[in-house]
């Protein structure tokens, strides 16, 4: 109780984030493979998620679901289509929207608080925002390992510094690429409720690609199911359980038999 | 490691001291022999003793040089002999009062404390290979002085050379200059070539590794003169420029230049894309992602083309000296060759030893301490 209380209000003492919706509109990308294949990775995907929204893309491997996600961040370029973040047309790579990989990529050459910093130093606003990387340490509890370097933190740790450099920036956006996905079951879970409790202090709006339907369902407001080869939107379901959930509660565990059930894992296999 | 730690603050959560304080024991393990390093200062039982051992040894040798009749011709200076007494009364005093040294980190207020007792703790430490290497001296002088197994006069023994040491520092006779002398002279060309070299090489390979155009043609030309030995290239660098001092340091240099632009774009190349993509998501621009995180991720490249820049260096410092400078240690050994004085030629061989490692060793120094970060994953 204590220690959430003191980081919210930690999170509520600086100045509260814009969150952007994010709009996909006929989104076409097709790769080179390195043996001259084309590939189409996704076709005509169109979405649409509310600004503040917490939406998680799940699918098949091969489906396409970190490629969107890549596009989103402006990193790649669509095939054809457009992506919008709020009024924008996304055309490049920028901090409003921050980027969390499943590898925490933490600069290992910086310390924690020089890689929460980076970056305000990238768009050299550091002398005017440096209070707030002891703010955002304070947030994801890891004041005392400020000037610890990278390799000294474990892989829970790691990710919650990641998840401190990306917010650093105020993004309108958080794009979470497997994020939890190389932590073990218990530090996952926990690490689930950081996560929530970050989007709900900051009213960020939150994209997370995922393979752990449960974690969907735990997280998420609205689950985006893919479908492989070429990539496109199956369906979309509004989670619609109060929060917090209980994992165990008969509504949600309703929900996982349904979804296994469209991606066709319910065990009794048609073909 | 207890009795290390314990003058150290806290060590969870990992502070600066402690992080640093344990770098530099492992860095002093890595130089000396590798079980040193997890081995409190405080040694127990039989390992007390260890520290006496070159005691032992350096009175072996004494012994030897004593007792054994000469078979060489050669007069005996006793400089030999009072270089043993030497070794014998430091690691006497070292060994009894071996409890009171140990590692500390140096801050701003106790360096000059922390130094000399790091240096003694290091000097206790490595005594086993301070005794090896007395009986290596003694066995020098038993295959040379004592039974002339290797004769004279290219075969001097540990007394000549020693004396030569001596005799040489201030002066080479015949109004030529001395070893001090030439060490100095030999610094300023390794020095200026190696930081000339390191600084455009570093420059180079940076642009030819981040900009695709710069690439394209510079990849060819580093290819083609890259591999040219420096030393080929000393009739040229004697035409280009009017000073021999100027030549030698641009025959360094580029001696330098190669392997270091090679690992730095090699590393600038090679820096991980997601770094990259990170850095672009958080606001990076051009000017960011070269400088603080190309750089940076290729700095462990960097220091491999470092130290054999460094090694290179040396090689061409000794043969450009000999060439045109008429000073340095490389023309001391020519100097000394053409007048078949080889005892002046093992002087100058021992003081490059000790010389060149140490420049070696400072190299190790920045290099850990700039890759602080890397810490735990770098094993050379």
């Amino acid at each position: 109780m204590t220690a959430k209380s003191k980081s919210a209000a930690a999170a509520n003492a600086m100045h509260a984030d814009v969150p952007a919706s994010l709009r996909g509109v006929e989104v076409c990308k097709r790769f080179v493979a390195p043996d001259g294949r084309e590939v189409q990775a996704l076709e005509g995907v169109s979405l649409e998620i509310a600004a503040g929204e917490m939406v998680s893309l799940v699918g098949p491997s091969g489906c396409g679901k970190s490629t969107l996600l890549r596009l989103f961040t402006g990193l790649d370029a669509p095939t054809s289509g457009e992506l919008w973040a709020g009024n924008d047309l996304i055309s490049g790579p920028g901090a409003q929207r921050g980027l969390v990989f499943q590898d925490p990529n933490l600069f290992p050459w910086l310390t924690i608080r020089r890689n929460i910093e980076a970056g305000l130093v990238a768009r050299g606003v550091l002398r005017q925002q440096r209070g707030e990387v002891d703010e955002f340490l304070k947030l994801v509890g890891l004041e005392a390992f400020a000037s610890a370097f990278p390799h000294q933190l474990s892989g829970g740790m790691a990710q919650r510094v990641a998840l401190a450099r990306a917010l650093v920036n105020h993004p309108k956006v958080l794009l979470l690429d497997e994020p939890l996905g190389a932590l073990d079951a218990f530090t996952r879970m926990r690490m689930q409720d950081e996560v929530l409790r970050l989007w709900q202090a900051r009213g960020t709006t939150m994209l997370l690609v995922t393979h752990d339907i449960d974690e969907a369902i735990y997280m998420s407001d609205r689950i985006v199911i893919m479908s492989p080869r070429p990539g496109r939107v199956d369906r979309i379901i509004d989670v619609g359980l109060p929060r917090p959930r209980g994992r165990n509660a008969p509504e949600f565990l309703a929900m996982r038999a349904r979804i296994l059930e469209m991606l066709h894992f319910t065990g009794a296999a048609e073909e | 490691m207890d009795a290390d730690t314990m003058d150290m603050p806290a060590v969870k959560p990992p502070g600066r001291g402690a992080r640093r304080f344990a770098e530099s024991a492992d860095a002093a393990g890595a130089e000396g022999s590798s079980s040193v390093a997890t081995r409190p200062p405080a040694r127990r039982g039989w390992g007390i003793l260890a520290t006496f051992s070159p005691v032992a040894t350096a009175a072996i040798a004494l012994a030897s040089h004593r007792l054994v009749p000469n078979l060489q011709h050669a007069t005996p200076t006793g400089v030999y002999a009072r270089f043993l007494i030497g070794v014998m009364i430091v690691f006497a005093a070292l060994g009894v009062t071996q409890r009171l040294w140990r590692r500390l980190m140096p801050s701003w207020r106790n360096w000059p404390v922390a130094g000399a007792s790091n240096f003694l703790a290091w000097c206790v430490s490595s005594a086993p290979l301070w005794a090896a290497g007395m009986i290596v001296l003694c066995a020098w002088e038993l295959v040379t002085l004592k039974w002339n197994w290797m004769p004279l006069p290219y075969f001097p023994g540990p007394d000549g050379v020693l004396r030569t040491l001596v005799d040489d520092w201030s002066s080479a006779g015949l109004g030529q200059p001395g070893l001090a002398q030439c060490m100095v002279q030999s610094l300023i060309l390794l020095m200026g070539g190696f930081v000339t070299g390191s600084v455009i090489g570093i420059v180079c390979g940076v642009l030819i590794g981040w900009f695709a155009p710069v690439r394209y043609w510079g990849m060819p030309v580093m290819k083609l003169i890259g591999p040219i030995p420096a030393t080929a290239l000393i009739p040229m660098a004697l035409m280009l420029f009017p000073n021999p001092t100027l030549s030698a340091v641009s025959l360094i240099a580029m001696a330098v230049w190669f392997p270091v632009t090679m690992l730095t774009l090699s590393g600038v190349s090679n820096t991980r894309a997601s770094y990259l993509d990170v850095a672009r998501t958080l606001g990076a621009g051009q000017g960011y992602l070269v400088l603080r995180v190309a750089i940076p991720a290729a700095m462990p490249s960097i220091f491999v083309g470092l130290f054999m820049g460094l090694g290179a260096s040396f090689l061409t410092l000794i043969v450009a000296e000999a060439v045109g400078v008429q000073a340095g240690l490389g023309w001391y050994i020519d100097w000394a060759r053409a007048y078949s004085d080889y005892t002046k030629v093992y002087a100058a061989l021992v003081i490059m030893a000790v010389y060149f490692s140490t420049i070696m060793t400072v190299l190790f120094k920045v290099r850990d301490r700039i890759l602080v970060w890397q810490k735990g994953t770098i094993k050379w």
